[in-house]
């Protein structure tokens, strides 16, 4: 487990080093930094002020070696829009996309996990029909469309539900449930695969032959072999939930860091970018790690091989 | 980097706990709610320049003037009186019994120090083309203050009036510094001495303002008579509108022309005039690569296939007029007798012909507002046989490739920052700058004479032979004037003004 550990370890560092180079480049993307944050009036004296400030001036190995040091202490800059330290509002905003995110995951599992299994249980009958019409209108639907109608139904025509802000959970409902049941189909239909194929093999039928209780073969033996894909699975539609809910947080007015993306690539705020694609992209890869482990915890097959 | 990791999940933790939040607008809460797209990370009118900083600019700040929309009349407001001296020098009499919002009472330093930091360039002011006419101001007693001008300037009540907030002595002086060694002017505290005070901004989210109970009396701006103000940033429309029907928030605007008649039943909805004008302009020079418009009978084809007319009544809605010169028309000097292109495609299409495109032809249209204003135009020119391929983008983006000269024809609009002259956006287009794409000796001439002079029939004339040679030659196309729906509660008392800049400070609950 500690050799497969390791070489996990080592290609996730490995793929964090990557994301972090192609993260500092982006600032070069527009032409030159000192120009675009000296802003349209600036003269050539200010331009050349800002170079030597941010230390823009010096070797581009240096900048970088600089630039990954701060970064790995918190330190991402000042965004020239915001006026802010670019840490101080990404975390501030990091705790409503994590949240967003969570509760999404959450609502999917639980709806998707179940639903699997029983139309797993009972293949080509009409819960399994249901599970598979659930399945299709997920995928179809198009999350914004699903949020609005949402809006329309618990906002606007029943107002059991608040539409906007993060004043309290209930602001959260309505947004996990667009976000979430968008990833729901291919969970769902991951568990139903996977359960489908655990219940014809031999193990199965020899502890169904033992007289073990269907309680015990299925959630014990067979569940736990299924679910392994869907781990990894759900650990990378977290991430996906992280830095892609930008429609979902658009429409429920939610300041998360999704949203603080788009708005950033529009001003043209380059630290702020930066950051954000260096922490998200740092969260699947912790997220894909922590998958790895906790299927090779579950599978012991993984690690050896 | 850990400690702000577990604060994170700290704050994770307490905003699913939090208990249930009921939104806070409406009659009851004493607290008018109103919401746009834009987020503001800079509360002071010449560090931002957005619409909603000039909306916000006049509640929270007061100007020396104050212009009567009904009678067009300048009122003294933090002036008692105003006296030209000569062509360059204006003098002002000023109130005594005007008190800034953090208990600081206002004098003629105020006026100055203002007026001194705005007017000099290397302070960064983003509206700097609001100030840039006045030269320095100088303290000519305890209430008693002289502006100097750099040349003669008509236009300067207006301005002055609607664009120059006064802020109290050294309000810039202590601004933390940014990296750059910059004040960060979005750290300063709002102060002025408007009807209503700053409470709080979270940036992205809300700015919220409090009534000042100790507003200047007698100010024509009326006094303050709703508790508290917020505004909210909400990106999505069909979220706005959503919230404004659950009373989670109390005005809005810019709502599309469908959506808003299908809300009349249920809210109030106005139709209103704005200062705001759409045109569209041509690459004369071919420098953008493609040089079908350097040709004049081409740019006349496209006016005569685009239906203005239908566009403004159909589509921006009915208080919205077709335009036939580079302005606005309510906007002084803004002469409307000048060469008109009236719709006619059978005129446009011989046009074409004789253009040397008898099948039409192909070109790029960047756009960046309202989509479905210049997908209509699009429609129109296709019926003539000119295929436009649509690049619509963010105004910043679009803006830099105009400067660039590389967009060979763009519809946009102009707000001329509700300045009721035609310095404000006729001068600003076509004096030669970076958006002029003509740069014609004769324009720039007569707009140099009507903007430096005193005499309104001079100024009249000139900006009239400008007005005549630009829609004439068709440098710019001029389309309509905009007419927004506002949208607001059934409980609100509000009066809609038609220069774009709603009062807040007016409104009432009935």
């Amino acid at each position: 487990m500690l050799i497969y550990a390791s070489k996990r370890f080592g290609i996730a560092v490995l793929v964090a080093i990557t994301v972090s180079l192609l993260s500092f480049s982006l600032i070069y993307l527009s032409g030159d930094p000192a120009m675009a944050l000296a802003g349209e009036s600036a003269t050539q004296e200010d331009i050349e002020n800002i170079r030597r400030v941010y230390g823009y001036d010096q070797p581009l190995v240096v900048q970088y070696t600089n630039w990954l040091t701060k970064a790995l202490v918190g330190d991402f800059g000042y965004s020239n829009y915001m006026r802010v330290n670019v840490a101080d509002i990404i975390f501030a905003r990091l705790p409503t996309t994590m949240t967003l995110g969570g509760c999404a995951l959450l609502f999917a599992l639980v709806l998707s996990i179940p639903l699997g299994v029983l139309a797993a249980m009972r293949p080509n009958t009409m819960i399994d029909r249901f599970a598979l019409s659930l399945a299709v209108v997920g995928q179809a639907l198009p999350s914004f469309w699903f949020a609005l109608i949402l809006v329309f139904w618990l906002g606007i025509t029943w107002q059991v539900l608040p539409i906007t802000g993060t004043a309290s959970w209930l602001n959260f409902v309505m947004p996990s449930v667009a976000l979430g049941y968008y990833i729901t189909p291919a969970v769902m239909r991951l568990t139903r695969a996977g359960m489908l194929e655990v219940l014809t093999s031999d193990y199965i039928r020899t502890a169904r032959a033992k007289g073990l209780r269907p309680p015990v073969v299925l959630f014990k033996h067979a569940l736990r072999n299924a679910i392994i894909p869907v781990v990894a699975l759900a650990a990378v539609q977290f991430g996906f939930m992280l830095g892609g809910s930008i429609v979902i947080e658009t429409i429920f007015a939610i300041n998360g860091l999704g949203y603080l993306a788009w708005e950033s690539i529009q001003r043209g705020d380059l630290p702020m970018m930066q950051a954000i694609v260096l922490i998200l992209a740092c969260f699947y890869i912790v997220l894909t790690f922590l998958a790895d482990m906790l299927n090779a915890f579950l599978d012991p097959r993984i690690r050896v091989g | 980097m850990i400690r702000k990791l577990m604060t994170a999940a700290a704050m994770v933790a307490l905003a699913a706990s939090l208990g249930t939040g009921k939104a806070m607008a409406g009659k009851a809460n004493d607290t008018l709610v109103w919401a746009t797209d834009r987020e503001q990370a800079v509360i002071d009118p010449y560090y931002n320049n957005t619409r909603e900083l000039v909306i916000i600019g006049q509640t929270i700040w007061d100007m020396l003037l104050f212009r009567d929309l009904d009678t067009g009349e300048f009122k003294p407001l933090l002036a008692t009186s105003y006296k030209w001296v000569n062509n360059t020098t204006l003098d002002f009499e000023l109130r005594k019994d005007v008190v800034f919002h953090n208990g600081k009472k206002f004098n003629a330093d105020d006026v100055a120090y203002t007026i001194n930091w705005v007017a000099n360039k290397d302070n960064g002011v983003l509206t700097y083309k609001n100030v840039s006419w006045m030269k320095s101001a100088e303290k000519l007693g305890e209430h008693k203050v002289r502006i100097n001008l750099h040349k003669p300037f008509p236009a300067a009540l207006p301005y002055l009036s609607n664009a120059v907030a006064i802020m109290p002595t050294g309000h810039y002086d202590n601004a933390p510094k940014k990296p750059d060694g910059k004040p960060d002017i979005g750290a300063i505290k709002p102060v002025g001495t408007g009807p209503y005070k700053f409470v709080n901004l979270k940036v992205g989210e809300s700015l919220t303002m409090a009534k000042n109970d100790n507003y200047l009396k007698g100010s024509p701006k009326g006094q303050p008579q709703i508790g508290n103000l917020v505004f909210r940033t909400i990106k999505e429309m069909n979220t706005q509108m959503a919230e404004l029907l659950t009373g989670g928030l109390d005005w809005m605007w810019d709502v599309p022309k469908d959506q808003a008649e299908k809300l009349a039943s249920r809210v109030q909805v106005v139709n209103a005039p704005t200062m705001r004008v759409s045109y569209i302009q041509f690459d004369t020079n071919g420098k953008s690569g493609q040089d079908f418009f350097t040709k004049k009978k081409v740019r006349q084809a496209f006016a005569h296939a685009v239906n203005r007319q239908s566009i403004a009544k159909n589509m921006v809605g009915g208080a919205s007029v077709v335009t036939h010169s580079a302005c606005h028309p309510v906007q002084f000097g803004c002469a409307q007798d000048v060469p008109q292109w009236n719709y006619d495609p059978a005129k446009a299409k011989k046009l074409l012909a004789e253009a040397g495109y008898p099948n039409g032809f192909t070109f790029d249209l960047y756009a960046y507002r309202q989509r479905e204003f210049t997908e209509a135009v699009i429609g129109d020119l296709a019926k003539v046989g000119i295929k436009a391929n649509l690049k619509f983008m963010q105004y910043r983006a679009l803006r830099d490739l105009v400067w660039k000269n590389q967009t060979p024809v763009n519809h946009m609009t102009w707000g001329s920052n509700s300045i009721p002259d035609v310095s404000a956006i006729t001068s600003h287009f076509f004096s030669g700058g970076r958006d002029d794409f003509a740069k014609d000796p004769d324009v720039i001439k007569s707009l140099e004479i009507a903007d430096t002079s005193t005499d309104p029939a001079l100024r009249r004339k000139e900006y009239k032979k400008a007005l005549s040679k630009i829609s004439g030659e068709l440098y710019w196309l001029p389309m309509f004037t905009y007419a927004k729906y506002y949208v607001f509660s059934n409980d609100l008392d509000f009066k809609v003004t038609p220069d774009e800049i709603p009062r807040f400070y007016t409104a009432k609950w009935k």
